[in-house]
């Protein structure tokens, strides 16, 4: 499964939805997911590609890592698993 | 001063996940202690324990709940639902803004402690699920309530080990005594029955290996428990003028410490707590038909708990029962005063004591009538229900009959 489709899994299991409904454009908000939703889905991410993402929830904007969108999340984390698994 | 009323009950724990299924093993005897079913239990030397079992949280709660409620939190709703339920309260408007929350518990998420030490330490993981605070700390269970049935009044946990539930219900009376608050959800709750929880009290050497036998000549030792125990707290008058069923008054209560050692109990100190809630609640010593005792199975609580009750209430020690349930729910540390508020209640409207079971030999140290191994019918008036912590921290609770 490539890391977009994995990514989109976890955000839908999150917001209780199926996969098919979460879309590139979505942002959390959309989706329903809270700050405790994020924090979990981040800790599932990490989970899932054993990487380890730089988010801190004091200051989301201020991270180098963006959650504006699901499209901007998938990007993040692609570059992480390519920084951290080479 | 206002009088304050329970007009809702509601329990988990290894005899029943609600009050009918415990009232029934209460009158039967039976006993909730067996082979404890956990993690690693080769690894422990006390292998046994009264846990719940058959808890299925499927249809109780969520995903997203369970993410968040430790077994002590999914004990303390199981209960809590039972007691509001019973009590026909729904929360609005002012009654909300009014009425609160206060638990009583010692360990907190220790199930959650122990699974993320794990991972931790023994898994060599270094992340661990980003809720475990949440979970764990102690006042979750009072929130999750607070939150589930819109109770925006005071509400906190209170700790005082196993006193935890009496010394919480204690903050409710006043509360509702005073007008502060026309309803407060009270009790207690607690999960240590995890592979640390357990091996904790293990290195006390207080523990029994094979039966819980309070009273008896041969008991060695406490057996740990589980559950919840939630109960409405609620002024007479609300509940009069709603038309609610009055399970028992609040008649009074009492606290003392020992100010004396940190594990050995006190006779004078928990005299003290029983003749304050006598004296709360304007009783007399032969009013009162039955004890709930703290009762552990321990050879330092019983003899000293007997000697207190002794002192006390002097002749009339010989004319009232007192028996320790204890011996069936095991002892539930933070949550154990609630679950036996219980047993009194069903003294006073059933007239059924409940007995203390697994009682074996006659202790000259413990010569009151235990109520032993089998439940009696008695009418009684008025009952006790004694907790006696580590700490020597004491809370002694007066239910009269409505």
């Amino acid at each position: 499964m490539s890391i977009k489709d994995q990514v989109i899994g976890i955000i839908a299991e999150q917001a209780v939805l199926e996969p098919s409904d979460v879309t590139l454009e979505s942002t959390l908000e959309d989706l329903g997911i809270d700050s405790l939703g994020l924090v979990e889905s981040i800790f599932a991410i990490e989970e899932a590609f054993d990487i380890s993402v730089p988010f801190n929830a004091n200051e989301p904007q201020q991270s180098d890592f963006d959650i504006s969108s699901v499209a901007s999340i998938i990007a993040g984390i692609e570059k992480l698993v390519a920084e951290q698994k080479s | 001063m206002k009088r304050v009323v329970i007009t809702g009950a509601g329990t988990i724990n290894a005899l029943g996940h609600n009050v009918a299924d415990t009232l029934d093993a209460f009158r039967e005897g039976r006993c909730g202690i067996g082979p404890l079913d956990m993690q690693d239990v080769d690894r422990l030397a006390v292998k046994i324990g009264a846990q719940v079992r058959g808890f299925e949280t499927e249809g109780l709660f969520n995903r997203q709940q369970m993410s968040l409620y430790d077994r002590f939190t999914q004990f303390t709703l199981v209960a809590a639902r039972e007691a509001i339920a019973q009590s026909g309260l729904e929360f609005h408007g002012d009654l909300s803004a009014k009425s609160g929350v206060v638990l009583g518990n010692s360990g907190g998420g220790m199930t959650t402690l122990d699974a993320n030490y794990r991972t931790v330490y023994e898994d060599g993981k270094n992340r661990v699920h980003p809720f475990v605070v949440p979970k764990l700390m102690n006042n979750a269970a009072a929130s999750h309530v607070s939150m589930e049935f819109n109770l925006k009044g005071p509400s906190f946990t209170v700790a005082s080990a196993c006193a935890s539930s009496n010394h919480a219900m204690a903050q409710a009376f006043q509360m509702v005594k005073s007008g502060m608050a026309p309803v407060m959800i009270t009790g207690g709750s607690e999960s240590m029955l995890c592979f640390g929880g357990v091996k904790a009290w293990e290195g006390l050497r207080v523990m029994s290996k094979d039966a819980c036998r309070p009273f008896s000549a041969n008991r060695n030792g406490m057996v740990q428990g589980e559950g919840a125990g939630i109960f409405v707290f609620e002024e007479y008058d609300h509940a009069r003028a709603r038309g609610a069923e009055i399970l028992a008054e609040v008649a009074g209560f009492a606290m003392s410490s020992d100010a004396a050692d940190i594990v050995m109990p006190s006779k004078q100190g928990a005299s003290r707590a029983i003749a304050g809630a006598l004296a709360d609640a304007k009783l007399n010593p032969s009013d009162v038909g039955y004890i709930n005792a703290h009762g552990t199975g321990t050879a330092a609580n019983d003899k000293t708990e007997c000697a207190a009750v002794a002192d006390v209430f002097g002749a009339h020690a010989d004319n009232l029962m007192i028996s320790s349930t204890k011996s069936m729910h095991g002892h539930l540390i933070g949550g154990t005063g609630a679950v036996e508020l219980l047993a009194g209640i069903m003294a006073l409207r059933e007239g059924v004591i409940a007995p203390t079971i697994g009682y074996e030999e006659h202790d000259p140290e413990c010569a009151l009538d235990v109520v032993p191994n089998e439940a009696r019918d008695a009418k009684v008036d008025a009952v006790l229900s004694n907790a006696f912590a580590f700490g020597g921290l004491n809370a002694v609770i007066a239910l009269r009959k409505v």
